[in-house]
């Protein structure tokens, strides 16, 4: 059986609100990172899901997915370095105290 | 003619030298650089003058005119303003007086500034003075005119606010500045308007441009003759020059005697031919105004105290004799009806030559009694042998007693005045002769009568004076100097044959004494001295006060200016600051200012309101990004 393109889309944006949420609410920098992740992935599978079932003869679709994996490894790589940074330096990582931004 | 420009460099140079290195400089050397560059920049003009009139005439009887250089100075699309050196019979004459009598003044300075506080500023001042006056007169445009007529009235005001830890003399140069400028506002427009309309700014459009330009032709003229008049000091813009009597005695020998206050004589008579063809009737107004303002100065003359301000009056009254003759004028042949021209330019220079004099001598009499009142003189002639002749000498030539200078030009005026009209000439004649009574009256107050210095030495002997009177001396012989050279060119410059060099149209006049002129005009001078005589000679006879009191109520208006002055501030103060001034600061206050205040104080609030938005807070920033995309979103599926 084939299962409707709406499961996959509605899975994807309740992921992406999933990680909105998450992202206007938490304040430690690391589940904000994680936030992103989940928004990203969202996105990654709504890639996926329209290249299936609108143009099942092209492969872009997948190609972009990929893509979007592999900027996410990278995004998260510096993320971190600059979570790992922000520590350092503040001695903190909840988000109100990076004020910085400010000036 | 090249070099002629070196005229111009030289004193520019020493000015810029002195103002920026003279504090570093002792006042002999500051003094003798000022002087040595103003001797070469005379003997540059006598050259110019010699090589100019001994080239000859030309083909037309003319004396050719020359711009040695003359370079785009301010490309204004098709109107240009030019900056270069024109050199034609006036300008080269005017060299001659302005090299010669700002030679005179620096010598003479050297004595009369010794030791003074600012000996290195005031010869800068003077150089800048004399740069500005040459670059005024060798002027090939009337825009160049315009810019050196501004710089020469800064030199005026800062010469005159020399002494500026003095209020009056502040209060002067302000008042100085302020009027002539008010002059100058008109004599811009007039500018102005003259080169829109002649599609250029020299002094000799083409005929088709002056046809065009015909009926605009005596507003612009007129206009310019506000500006010079301002300058002359011609009635009602003279109140400036009496108080311009606050600066140095030199300076005011030499800007304000001279050279600068015959600008505006020199500016109409550079714009004659333009006066004469296209606005008659506007140089019919100069000669009236002139006669009303010889008059009206020679009478105020009469009765003043100071003897700076009497000469500073008599001043008026000469340049308003200038005026008049460039106004009798009716036609540019200086044989019939052209005549004033000349004797104007001709009563220029001899005036430079013997006013200047005056000032110098009058320099020399207060540098001795340390006054500028007549109270504090008297009897000086015994005590001040060199000044004494040459004042009379001076004296003399301004009466116009032959064989001084002062009695051809004057004459030469006075013929010009009677071919207009018989009143005018006796009118002037009138004038002629209170001019030898003021300065006789002058001259006996100051060397005659009884000694101040003797009366205040009797009493101090008797032991009713505290205080020794101070001796007067002869001057030091760099002011000596001064006095007797210009004494003799007061005695000589009558005799240059000068029609030969200026006249109105350029071509060769010769000059003749009109006898009966002459006779009556001698006549009425010998009364008036002989009058002067008689009230004056002994001090104030009783025959002299006995008139005083009769005529008491004209003396006081007389001594007050006839209260132009008040009427002036009256005008300014109460009818111009409180009718114009201030309803205009009211709108600036209120309106201008308070609607950009309003925007400003606006802006303000509005950038505090939304200030909070700049939280730094990373998470808010995404909230609105986010919302924003949200409503960015709806607007477009609602709209495609």
């Amino acid at each position: 059986m084939i299962i409707p393109a709406q499961y996959f889309l509605i899975l994807s944006a309740v992921l992406f609100f999933i990680g909105v949420f998450g992202f206007f609410t938490r304040r430690n920098l690391v589940s904000l990172l994680i936030s992103t992740e989940l928004m990203l992935n969202a996105v990654d599978i709504n890639f996926a899901v329209f290249n299936a079932y609108c143009h099942p003869q092209l492969l872009e679709g997948y190609v972009f997915a990929l893509f979007g994996i592999g900027i996410a490894a990278a995004e998260t790589a510096v993320a971190i370095a600059i979570i790992i940074n922000v520590y350092r330096n503040i001695h903190s990582i909840h988000i109100k105290k990076l004020r910085e931004l400010k000036h | 003619m090249e070099f002629t420009i070196l005229i111009l460099a030289l004193p520019l140079l020493s000015f810029l030298v002195l103002a920026l290195a003279g504090k570093y400089m002792p006042h002999k050397v500051a003094g003798a650089a000022g002087t040595a560059s103003l001797a070469v920049v005379a003997l540059l003009s006598y050259t110019a003058a010699a090589l100019y009139f001994g080239a000859g005439r030309g083909a037309d009887g003319t004396f050719a005119t020359l711009m040695p250089c003359n370079i785009s100075w301010l490309p204004l699309g098709t109107l240009n303003i030019d900056m270069g050196i024109l050199l034609d019979p006036i300008s080269v004459m005017m060299l001659i007086v302005i090299s010669t009598v700002s030679l005179m003044v620096h010598i003479y300075s050297l004595g009369y500034m010794k030791g003074e506080k600012g000996f290195q500023r005031y010869y800068a001042f003077l150089s800048l003075f004399t740069f500005s006056m040459l670059g005024l007169v060798v002027a090939t445009n009337i825009f160049q005119m315009y810019i050196f007529w501004e710089l020469v009235g800064v030199s005026s005001y800062l010469l005159i606010g020399f002494y500026y830890t003095k209020p009056a003399a502040i209060a002067a140069s302000k008042k100085a500045f302020i009027v002539t400028r008010f002059a100058d506002l008109f004599f811009l427009i007039g500018i102005l308007i003259y080169g829109y309309y002649t599609q250029t700014f020299t002094f000799t459009p083409t005929e088709t441009a002056l046809a065009g330009a015909a009926t605009l032709l005596p507003l612009a003229l007129g206009l310019m003759f506000v500006g010079g008049a301002g300058k002359s000091a011609m009635f009602p813009l003279h109140i400036w020059l009496p108080d311009a009597m606050e600066g140095p005695t030199p300076v005011s020998a030499l800007i304000h005697a001279a050279t600068m206050v015959v600008a505006g004589v020199y500016l109409v008579a550079r714009m004659f031919p333009l006066f004469i063809t296209y606005a008659p009737e506007v140089l019919h107004i100069v000669a009236y105004v002139g006669a009303f303002t010889a008059l009206y100065a020679a009478v105020v003359a009469c009765v003043q105290t100071d003897i700076k301000r009497v000469l500073a009056f008599s001043t008026i009254s000469q340049i308003a004799f200038m005026m008049v003759a460039l106004g009798v004028c009716t036609s540019a042949n200086p044989n019939e009806g052209g005549l004033g021209y000349m004797a104007s330019m001709f009563h220029l220079f001899t005036h430079a030559m013997f006013k200047g004099l005056l000032f110098l001598g009058a320099g020399a009499i207060i540098h001795a009694v340390h006054s500028n009142e007549k109270i504090h003189m008297g009897g000086l002639r015994r005590y001040m042998p060199i000044t004494h002749i040459t004042f009379l000498i001076a004296c003399l030539a301004i009466a116009g007693i032959p064989p001084f200078s002062g009695f051809f030009s004057k004459d030469e005026i006075l013929v010009a005045c009677y071919h207009f009209s018989r009143p005018m000439g006796l009118f002037m004649s009138f004038v002629a002769a209170l001019t030898a009574f003021y300065m006789f009256r002058l001259y006996y107050l100051i060397f005659w009568g009884k000694s101040y210095y003797e009366e205040q030495l009797a009493l101090y002997n008797a032991g009713k004076c505290s205080k020794a009177p101070h001796k007067p001396h002869e001057a030091p012989a760099t002011m000596t100097a001064p006095l007797i050279i210009l004494a003799v060119i007061s005695c000589v410059a009558g005799f240059i044959p000068f029609g030969h060099f200026v006249s109105s149209n350029g071509t060769e006049y010769s000059i003749h004494i009109n006898k009966a002129v002459a006779t009556t005009s001698v006549v009425f001078a010998l009364i008036a001295i002989f009058i002067a005589t008689i009230m004056y000679k002994g001090g104030y006879s009783r025959l002299t006060r006995g008139i005083n009191r009769n005529l008491r109520g004209l003396m006081g208006a007389a001594y007050n200016r006839f209260y132009i002055d008040d009427i002036w501030i009256f005008v300014t103060k109460k009818i111009i600051f409180n009718c114009i001034s201030k309803p205009i600061a009211w709108f600036d206050k209120k309106i201008i200012d308070g609607s950009l205040d309003k925007l400003a104080s606006g802006t303000q609030r509005l950038a505090s309101l939304i200030r909070p938005l700049q939280s730094g807070n990373v998470q808010s920033y995404s909230v609105w990004f986010l919302s924003g995309a949200i409503i960015l979103i709806l607007i477009l599926i609602y709209f495609a």
